[in-house]
C-alpha cells in the first residue's frame, strides 16, 4: 500500500443535477480511453495472427513451392483434396489424438491427486508448491532431453533399473509416444494440479462436514460433493491442456524426430512449410490444423458447456 | 479437517510428489556432471563415477551456445516487457472502463490463447523473408509479444480487479483525470500483479521452441532451445549427451531462482486468470 491509501475514500459519487452534461462527456471519454488502450493489443493480434491465418488461406489454393517460385500456379482446394487423402495426415491426427487423449486423463487425475495432498497437506505445503512449479517452467525442449537421455540405450539408466536388457523404446511407435506422453505429464501436471486446486478450495467446508455427518463416505464425499462443486475448474482445465496438448511439437521434435509414426499435426505443418518449403500444401494444413481447433474450442463450449467467462473474467 | 492420526499421510504423499518432480532433475544435473569419454565406455549409472565440470567447459566454449544465450535473454526480456506494457493498459481497460469492444477483446485474447502456432509457421516464414527480418531478433520478439499477450491480459487483469479502485474515484472527484488517476494511483498498486505477469510471460517466451526454430537460421538469432536441438558435440566422435544436459542445467538455473524467490507470486499468477479466486 502507498501513502494514498491513508487519503479519506469519498462518499458515493456526488449527484448533482447539472453533472448531468459532464457525466456523459466522462462516459464518452471513458469509451475513448478504453479503445486506446486496447488498441495496440488489438492491433497486435490481429496482425500477427489473423493476417498470416488469410495469407495461409490463400497459398492453400496455389501450388507454390519456395524451390521452385516459377511454377505458382491456382490450384483451387487440390492442395486440401491431396493433404485428405494422404496417409499421413491421418497417421498425424491418430497420433496427435493418442498424445492428447493419453496424457489429458493421466494429468487429470494425476493433477487432482496432487491438488488433493496440496490441499490437505499441513507441513511443507509451500516446499511441495515450489518443487511442482520447476517442471511447470521448465523449457519443454529439457524435459524432452531428460526423458529421452532417460530411455535411450547408451545413455539411460531405466532398462538397467528395469532389466530390460538392450530394448529399444525409440525403435518402435507405442513405445516412442509412451516416452513422449510421459515427458509431456510431467511438465503439465503441476499447471493443471494448479487450476484444480484453486477450484478445490472453493468447495465449501461445511457442505463436506455436513455430507460426513450424513455418513457419506470419503468416495461418495469425492464424486458427490467435491466433483460437482469444482466443475467449472474441470472443465477450463481440461479444455486448455486438451488444446495444449493438441499442439505437442517440442517432445517428439527432440525425442524421435517424428520418426516411427510419431509425427503430431503440428510437426507435419512445420515440416511440410519450413524443411519442405512446400508452401502450398503446407498451408492446407496449416488451415486445417486450425480447423481441428476451432472445431475442438467448439465441442468443449457449445456441446459441453464450458463456462468460460470464469476465464474471461467477465 | 482430517484427524492429527492422518496428517503424516498427507506429508508422506506431499513427500512422493517432491521426489517426482525432482528426479528428473536430478538426472539431468547427475548427466551434466559425466564426463563424456567414461559416458561412452561404460555402462550407464543414474550418477557420475567422478563429477567433471568438462561439460560446462565445453558449453561457454562454444560460441552456438553463448550466443544462444544472449538471444535467449534478450529476446525474452524485451518481447516480456512489450507483452506487458500492451496488456496492462488493455488489462485496465478491461478491469476498469465500458467501451465497445471489450468482450470483442476479450474473446480474441481467449482465441489467441487456443490458436495453434504451427500453422503461423508457414506464412510467418515467408512474410518474415520478404520483410527482411527472417532470422533476427524482432522476426521472434514479434510472434512471442503477440503469444504471450493473451496470458497477460488475463492475469493482469485478474489482478487490476482486486485493487480498491474507491480511491481511484477519490483522485478524480479531487479534479484527476482518469489518465493521471491511472497513472499516479493505480500503476503503484498495480506493481505487484504486473511483475507476477511479467515472470510468467517470461517463462513462456523462454521456453518457446517452434518459432524459434522455423524463423531462425543461424546464431545470429537462434534462442537456447532451438540451438540445444542442433548441438551435436565438440566432434563427430563424441556424444553430445553430456554437453546437452550442461546447457540444460544452466537454461535451467533463471528458473529454479524465479520460482524459488517468487513462488507464492507465480501460483496466485497462474489461477487468478482461470479461476476467479
Amino acid at each position: 500500500m502507498t501513502g494514498v491509501a491513508t487519503a479519506a475514500a469519498p462518499p458515493e459519487a456526488p449527484a448533482d443535477p447539472p453533472a448531468k452534461a459532464a457525466r456523459s462527456e466522462r462516459l464518452r471519454h471513458e469509451r475513448r480511453l478504453g479503445l486506446r488502450l486496447s488498441a495496440p493489443a488489438f492491433a497486435v493480434m490481429i496482425l500477427v495472427t489473423a493476417y498470416p491465418l488469410g495469407y495461409a488461406l490463400v497459398l492453400s489454393l496455389y501450388r507454390y513451392r519456395l524451390t521452385d517460385p516459377s511454377g505458382k500456379e491456382f490450384v483451387g482446394l487440390k492442395n486440401y483434396l491431396t493433404v485428405l487423402t494422404d496417409p499421413v495426415w491421418w497417421g498425424a491426427v491418430s497420433t496427435t489424438v493418442v498424445i492428447t487423449v493419453v496424457s489429458v486423463v493421466v494429468e487429470l487425475v494425476l493433477g487432482f491427486a496432487f491438488a488433493w495432498v496440496m490441499f490437505r497437506i499441513l507441513r511443507g505445503r509451500s516446499v511441495v508448491r515450489t518443487a511442482i512449479l520447476v517442471p511447470y517452467g521448465i523449457v519443454t525442449v529439457v524435459s524432452a532431453f531428460i526423458w529421452r537421455y532417460a530411455f535411450q540405450l547408451d545413455s539411460g539408466f531405466v532398462n538397467q533399473w528395469f532389466g530390460l536388457a538392450d530394448y529399444n523404446w525409440f525403435g518402435q511407435r507405442w513405445s516412442s509416444l509412451f516416452v513422449i506422453v510421459l515427458s509431456e505429464i510431467w511438465k503439465t501436471t503441476p499447471f493443471i494440479s494448479l487450476l484444480l486446486l484453486a477450484g478445490l478450495v472453493q468447495v465449501p467446508e461445511e457442505m463436506l462436514e455436513a455430507a460426513k455427518v450424513d455418513g457419506a463416505t470419503a468416495w461418495q464425499r469425492l464424486w458427490k460433493v467435491v466433483l460437482p462443486n469444482m466443475k467449472a475448474a474441470i472443465m477450463v482445465a481440461v479444455l486448455f491442456r486438451t488444446l495444449d496438448a493438441w499442439r505437442i511439437f517440442d517432445n517428439p521434435f527432440v525425442m524421435t524426430g517424428g520418426a516411427n509414426g510419431t509425427e503430431t499435426l503440428s510437426f507435419l505443418a512445420y515440416r511440410q512449410n519450413v524443411t519442405l518449403v512446400n508452401l502450398g500444401a503446407g498451408s492446407a494444413v496449416s488451415v486445417l490444423l486450425f480447423a481441428t481447433v476451432v472445431l475442438i474450442a467448439f465441442v468443449f463450449i457449445k456441446v459441453f458447456r464450458t463456462d468460460l467467462s470464469q476465464v474471461r473474467g467477465d | 479437517m482430517e484427524g492429527r492420526r492422518t496428517s503424516h499421510w498427507w506429508t508422506v504423499w506431499g513427500v512422493l510428489i517432491l521426489a517426482w518432480a525432482m528426479f528428473p532433475l536430478l538426472w539431468m544435473v547427475s548427466l551434466a556432471f559425466k564426463s563424456p569419454e567414461t559416458f561412452r565406455a561404460g555402462t550407464p549409472s543414474f550418477f557420475p563415477d567422478e563429477w567433471t565440470w568438462e561439460n560446462f567447459q565445453t558449453v561457454f566454449d562454444d560460441e552456438l551456445f553463448t550466443s544462444a544465450l544472449r538471444n535467449s535473454f534478450g529476446i525474452a526480456i524485451i518481447a516480456t516487457v512489450l507483452a506487458v506494457v500492451v496488456a496492462m493498459f488493455a488489462a485496465y481497460a478491461i478491469a476498469r472502463l465500458e467501451f465497445p469492444g471489450k468482450r470483442l477483446l476479450l474473446s480474441m485474447a481467449l482465441a489467441i490463447a487456443m490458436f495453434p502456432q504451427a500453422a503461423l509457421v508457414g506464412p510467418l516464414f515467408n512474410m518474415w523473408r520478404g520483410l527482411g527480418i527472417y532470422d533476427t531478433w524482432l522476426g521472434l520478439i514479434i510472434p512471442y509479444l503477440t503469444f504471450a499477450l493473451p496470458l497477460s491480459i488475463w492475469t493482469m487483469s485478474a489482478f487490476f480487479r482486486q485493487i480498491p479502485w474507491e480511491m481511484e474515484q477519490a483522485a478524480q472527484v479531487d479534479g484527476a483525470t482518469p489518465w493521471q488517476a491511472f497513472r499516479r494511483v493505480i500503476v503503484p498498486l498495480a506493481a505487484p500483479g504486473v511483475f507476477t505477469t511479467a515472470i510468467l510471460t517470461f517463462f513462456f517466451c523462454w521456453n518457446e521452441f517452434l518459432f524459434a526454430i522455423s524463423l531462425t537460421s543461424t546464431d545470429r538469432a537462434r534462442t537456447v532451445p532451438a540451438a540445444l536441438s542442433f548441438f551435436t558435440g565438440q566432434s563427430q566422435f563424441q556424444s553430445p549427451v553430456t554437453a546437452i544436459m550442461a546447457a540444460s542445467v544452466v537454461v535451467t538455473i533463471p528458473i529454479v531462482i524465479l520460482v524459488l524467490v517468487f513462488q507464492r507470486r507465480i501460483v496466485a499468477g497462474l489461477t487468478s486468470g482461470a479461476v476467479k479466486g
